[in-house]
């Protein structure tokens, strides 16, 4: 069991019209490992994200997760996929029209197999998980601040206890001091939970803090893939300035030495 | 093949008498949300029967996965207590004591009795703030107007002539396809009625009077404002969700002087001509039918209709549509700039601004109708 895939990208090439953006690339996403796919802007690395999501279809090439085609027409078996997956988009994508509750009560009533008693003491857990008071739970999204609305996403993504989790730029827009709190809230539930996680992201704390491999995407392919340290010494351009510049060197300084 | 495999090893009730003669429960298999499924609607009343037992010991150390899910329905089984004896492996203790800290949901809030009262003072005051913040708008407008005349060269003809493209020009195919259709039904049911008394001749009265005075500008009117008032609106209220407003604020460049009045302005010059065209063709669509239904010929229906027709509803007819137009668009800037950033907002705000812009344009011809009532009638 320890080899499979939870996610297995084969043979992959994207374009947008003559713009090629992926070229053959192929990955595979191990069970309980967080991977993290590292590029500059441009190189595909939300592109690729989205695919896997399904939410875009690839030029040629296949992407199985769970074992599933994406693009099966079994909707039972689609819609069990989703229901195994969290989704954390970069802006929160919180369903504007609903509450804080509503938003995360969404996916559960969705189920249609919870009670609504069941469901309100859920939501409070997931609440309190993210760290966010019970006073806010009927706020609309629009009345809160962007740190919250990060959270009660990720309140929202793990609503299903799902074993998959996406993860699209986890601390942009953050402050320093709420980015590393939000990197600390995802470790904790890593180590309750038996989680998979894919990370898109540009910030070097996160990256060390959380992943345990790296993709690094350039030129349409991935030009690295491995542990941070095996991948922070590798000679590439892209990889030598964005881990051995001089942020870089601040980030990685402990990791690597 | 996976599914099948979950569904095997779902969560396991096994009650026995342990070995000190105490009664045991011991649970098994996996106590998560995916793999409950179904048996989500039976399992709250089954563990509920073993927990209304006194003396049940649960032994929990068998459950090979529990996610959130499956310790609420136990805990909710309990009645949010742990039961007096309880095995636990220490990742289910972790689950749990996160249980115990979980806040309270807040309490619903009773609904006041007074709501029809509350609701009604509600509606008043909103009322009022709307009133209060046209009139601001409206004087705000003619601030601006003053200081234009003193500044001509700021006065804003790029914006004026786009708006003037946008809302007149790009309305012609849609108001000539309406009123050459009203004028066609018209024409026709007043042809048919008139034919039975043999008046046939006062169809030009019926279709110059009705077109020109009313129909013309009232169907442009609810089509502009349905259409440019709309999108005017949404503009605004885009440009708040995209902070575009708060730029040009900081910029130093007045959201009134550069947005507002040149929609205003230019929906007052292009009303009257798209009422023009309207009215135009209506009559050219009345007297096609005017002239198969009744074989009245068009070169007699248009040497009689100056006669028939008193000039002063042409001119009527063209000052309702200045006044409409620029009643609509500044009820439609006035709703976009209270659209607040978020889509929710966007949304209900273009629909009442829509709805109030259409209503005002009909109260605005029945007050017309009851000014001008001696005007242009023989």
């Amino acid at each position: 069991m320890g080899k499979t895939c939870i996610i297995e990208v084969e043979g992959l090439h994207t374009r947008f019209g003559s713009h090629v953006v992926h070229r053959d690339i192929s990955l595979c996403v191990r069970p309980g490992e967080v991977l993290a796919l590292v590029g500059g802007s441009g190189s595909g690395k939300t592109v690729l994200m989205r695919q896997m999501l399904g939410l875009e279809t690839p030029a040629a090439g296949s992407i199985r997760v769970f074992g599933e085609s994406l693009h099966g027409h079994d909707r039972e078996a689609l819609q069990s996929l989703r229901n195994r997956w969290g989704v954390l988009f970069q802006k929160g994508a919180l369903f504007s029209a609903l509450s804080v509750y509503d938003n995360i009560a969404l996916p559960m009533r969705e189920l249609r197999t919870l009670s609504e008693g069941m469901i309100r003491d859920l939501v409070m857990l997931k609440l309190k998980m993210v760290d966010i008071g019970a006073e806010h739970a009927a706020k609309m999204p629009a009345e809160l601040s962007g740190g919250m609305i990060k959270r009660i996403a990720l309140a929202r993504a793990m609503a299903l206890d799902p074993e998959l989790l996406f993860l699209d730029e986890p601390t942009a827009g953050l402050d320093p001091q709420l980015g590393e709190a939000f990197v600390k809230l995802i470790h904790a539930m890593r180590t309750e939970l038996t989680l998979t996680i894919v990370m898109a992201t540009h910030d070097l704390d996160t990256l060390v803090a959380l992943s345990d491999r790296v993709a690094v995407l350039a030129e349409q392919r991935i030009v690295a893939l491995g542990s941070l340290q095996e991948v922070a010494g590798m000679e590439h351009p892209f990889i030598a300035s964005f881990f051995r510049g001089e942020r870089g060197q601040k980030a990685l300084g402990n990791t690597l030495s | 093949m996976m599914q099948k495999n979950q569904h095997d090893s779902s969560a396991t009730l096994h009650r026995s008498i342990g070995e000190e003669g105490f009664p045991l429960l011991e649970l098994g298999g996996r106590y998560t949300l995916a793999a409950m499924g179904r048996r989500l609607h039976a399992l709250p009343a089954e563990l509920a029967r073993h927990a209304a037992e006194p003396g049940l010991r649960w032994d929990l150390r068998g459950i090979e996965q529990m996610d959130d899910a499956g310790a609420i329905l136990l805990w909710r089984a309990w009645g949010s207590r742990r039961p007096d004896h309880l095995l636990l492996r220490p990742e289910q203790e972790r689950l749990f004591s996160r249980m115990e800290a979980a806040p309270a949901p807040p309490a619903a809030v009773p609904r006041d009795a007074w709501w029809p009262m509350m609701m009604l003072g509600r509606g008043i005051l909103l009322l009022w703030e709307h009133l209060v913040a046209l009139v601001a708008l409206i004087g705000q407008m003619l601030l601006d107007v003053r200081y234009l005349a003193t500044h001509p060269a700021r006065l804003p003809w790029r914006e004026i002539s786009a708006n003037l493209y946008r809302t007149g020009a790009q309305a012609l195919g849609i108001t000539a396809l309406v009123g050459f259709l009203i004028g066609v039904v018209l024409s026709f049911l007043s042809s048919r009625q008139l034919q039975t008394f043999g008046a046939d001749i006062f169809i030009i009265n019926i279709l110059g009077i009705s077109i020109i005075r009313e129909l013309g500008p009232m169907l442009a009117a609810i089509l502009v404002a349905g259409r440019s008032g709309s999108s005017m609106t949404a503009q605004l209220g885009v440009m708040r969700v995209t902070e575009e407003l708060d730029a040009l604020t900081v910029l130093g460049i007045s959201h009134s002087q550069r947005l507002i009045l040149p929609k205003v302005l230019a929906l007052g010059m292009a009303m009257p001509l798209v009422v023009l065209w309207t009215s135009a063709v209506a009559l050219l669509g009345g007297m096609i039918v005017a002239e198969i239904q009744l074989g009245l010929n068009h070169r007699f229906f248009l040497d009689k209709l100056p006669d028939v027709v008193p000039i002063a509803n042409l001119w009527l007819g063209l000052g309702k549509g200045m006044v409409c137009g620029m009643v609509i668009a500044l009820i439609s800037c006035h709703f976009g700039l209270r659209i607040k950033s978020n889509t929710e907002s966007l949304g209900a705000g273009t629909t009442n601004s829509v709805v109030t812009a259409i209503t005002v344009v009909i109260i605005i011809d029945a007050i017309f109708a009851v000014v001008f009532s001696n005007v242009g009638l023989t």
